[in-house]
């Protein structure tokens, strides 16, 4: 036994090997294999009349799933709103990240630190049922703005196109904060990360030079939080384009990506094309991430 | 020149100041953290209502009886121990292959490191339903019927990357030379390994493995697609998501599932408290 862990100790490649090995050898042929499986599946396609697969290479789906106008319309509903959830993150989280990188004793760090990871690893789920009870007609909210006299300002909000509905738990707006509540440590980490490397004599620098508060924080606090805000909205724009969850729960009756994947895979029985649809997250995503590497995010990581 | 105009020469009276935030930061700080806490404090309150039909804010009076009767539900405590189960052995394997891709990557340089290094992120980083429809898909090609192990299986696929996270960190910080000193000092492999290698992974494997078991203890959207019939907690809870119909019920299983995951996220967090191993960015 001996012998041979002094064999595998010379045989550097070897050792390496070893290691790798049972590992590699996992997620290539579960994980890896049957994800390729499935998505090579966008280049199949559904026989009409009998509802099965067809197993020939053809253009059929891919072109199905860009000339319909519903599908497109799913496509840039999920983008936008994408969008809209990794900006509100980003603006709920920098004074957090900020504060905490560069105002707080040690002590309070940990502290921050830990109110922020705790409900990044809780349930996924509980944190969405907790906005159900929130936007219920009857919860919190409602009760919040009854009690300033000022329900008024819900039901404008409410009335207003695209973003409103019937009550908060059945429109944009709520998907887009409950998506924003979610994801917004997925955003404060990378901020903080980018921040804290920012040298406190950079920033009296700016002021001896004579930045204002204003001017220091815009031309060089903000400029150097950048790639950490990048890295942040990698995260909120992925994890809200796959999705179906919550559209399902909180949202309207307007489908997304994610609910399109789970329909046509599902009831529809129509595998192609809910490959289809998960070829675009991946495509953008990787388009965004090959960018968001020239702004150089992937060091705020 | 006046000395006016030199004044931005001088040392900075507005100098950065560590101790003083702009009273509008700390209050963007504050919300944050409370719009991020909030949430979970009203499930806390929730769960004590003696409302049962609606989520009716302030809750009308207060009750402990729902902790009772949830107490008493056989399929609660069955979907309880399925995840628990599931959480356990998924872990287990997590560890086993986390860490050794972590040794085997942490210092190698090879032609398809970076590729490697992709494949473990990626189970994690593409959206869950892709992972789980290609698993079910496989299954099914394969002709594994679904059962437990179908779970823990696409389980140990995505908590891999946690373990592999926590243990490269911390193989990255711990110095070679004591490898050396402890071949030098004549300690063979195995000794090297059991008493020097294996004591310094020790709570990077922990931290590891405890994230793993939170996020596989509320994983719903792979286990959706990889559990047939079975339920496991999270599945139980998104039925009643869906479609309400024990509102009281759910709202203690969801104050037990928050303790469930705070108690391995705290403890991982104590482990490693003097270092800075839990990437967040790892999940």
């Amino acid at each position: 036994m001996s012998n041979f862990s002094n064999y595998l100790f010379k045989n550097k490649h070897l050792l390496l090997l070893f290691f790798l090995l049972p590992p590699l050898l996992w997620l290539s042929i579960i994980y890896l294999g049957s994800l390729l499986v499935f998505l090579f599946h966008s280049f199949f396609y559904l026989d009409g009349f009998t509802g099965k697969i067809v197993y020939k290479i053809s253009l059929n789906t891919i072109i199905e799933l860009f000339s319909s106008a519903a599908n497109i319309d799913i496509l840039i509903r999920t983008t936008i709103l994408a969008a809209f959830v990794s900006i509100g993150a980003a603006i709920i989280g920098f004074p957090i990240a900020y504060y905490m990188a560069k105002f707080t004793s040690p002590k309070m760090k940990i502290f921050f630190y830990l109110a922020i990871m705790l409900p990044l690893w809780s349930s996924y789920l509980v944190r969405v049922y907790s906005w159900k009870l929130i936007l219920a007609k009857e919860g919190i909210l409602n009760w919040f703005f009854s009690k300033l006299h000022a329900t008024w300002i819900l039901d404008f909000i409410l009335s207003m196109p695209v973003i409103g509905g019937p009550s908060l738990s059945i429109s944009y707006l709520g998907m887009f904060l409950v998506f924003t509540y979610i994801w917004l440590p997925f955003m404060i980490l990378p901020i903080h990360a980018s921040l804290e490397r920012v040298p406190n004599s950079l920033i009296n620098a700016s002021y001896d030079l004579g930045a204002s508060k204003r001017q220091t924080f815009y031309k060089v606090i903000l400029p150097l939080a950048l790639p950490g805000i990048a890295a942040g909205s990698i995260f909120t724009f992925s994890l809200t384009l796959g999705d179906y969850i919550i559209p399902y729960i909180i949202g309207t009756s307007k489908f997304f990506i994610g609910q399109a994947v789970y329909t046509h895979q599902g009831v529809a029985g129509n595998i192609p094309l809910a490959a289809a649809f998960s070829l675009v997250p991946i495509a953008i995503m990787t388009i965004y991430i090959y960018v968001a590497k020239k702004l150089g995010a992937f060091n705020a990581l | 020149m006046s000395q006016k105009n030199w004044g931005h020469l001088m040392p900075s009276k507005k100098a950065f100041n560590l101790k003083k935030a702009s009273l509008s930061l700390k209050l963007g700080a504050i919300i944050g953290i409370l719009f991020l806490h909030i949430p979970l404090f009203l499930i806390i309150l929730y769960a004590f209502t003696t409302e049962d039909k609606s989520y009716q804010f302030p809750p009308p009076g207060y009750t402990l009886k729902w902790f009772s009767i949830v107490l008493g539900r056989e399929d609660i405590w069955s979907a309880v121990y399925l995840s628990i189960h599931v959480a356990l052995v998924s872990t287990f394997a997590a560890i086993i292959l986390g860490t050794l891709a972590a040794a085997a990557l942490y210092k190698a340089d090879f032609f398809g490191k970076q590729s490697i290094t992709l494949l473990i992120i990626l189970p994690i980083a593409l959206p869950g339903i892709i992972t789980g429809i290609s698993l079910r898909s496989a299954y099914g090609v394969v002709g594994i019927p679904f059962s437990t192990w179908t779970i823990i299986i696409s389980h140990a696929t995505f908590c891999m990357v946690v373990v592999y996270n926590n243990v490269v960190a911390r193989l990255r910080r711990t110095s070679p030379n004591i490898i050396q000193a402890s071949m030098d000092l004549g300690a063979n492999n195995f000794q090297t390994f059991f008493y020097i290698i294996l004591p310094n992974l020790g709570t990077a494997i922990l931290a590891g493995g405890m994230l793993a078991f939170a996020l596989s203890f509320d994983e719903v959207i792979v286990t959706t697609f990889t559990a047939g019939q079975q339920t496991t907690l999270p599945i139980w809870m998104l039925s009643e998501l869906i479609r309400p119909r024990q509102r009281p019920i759910t709202n203690v299983v969801a104050v037990f599932i928050i303790c469930i995951t705070f108690i391995p996220i705290l403890y991982a967090s104590y482990v490693t408290r003097n270092t800075t191993d839990i990437e967040g960015s790892s999940k």
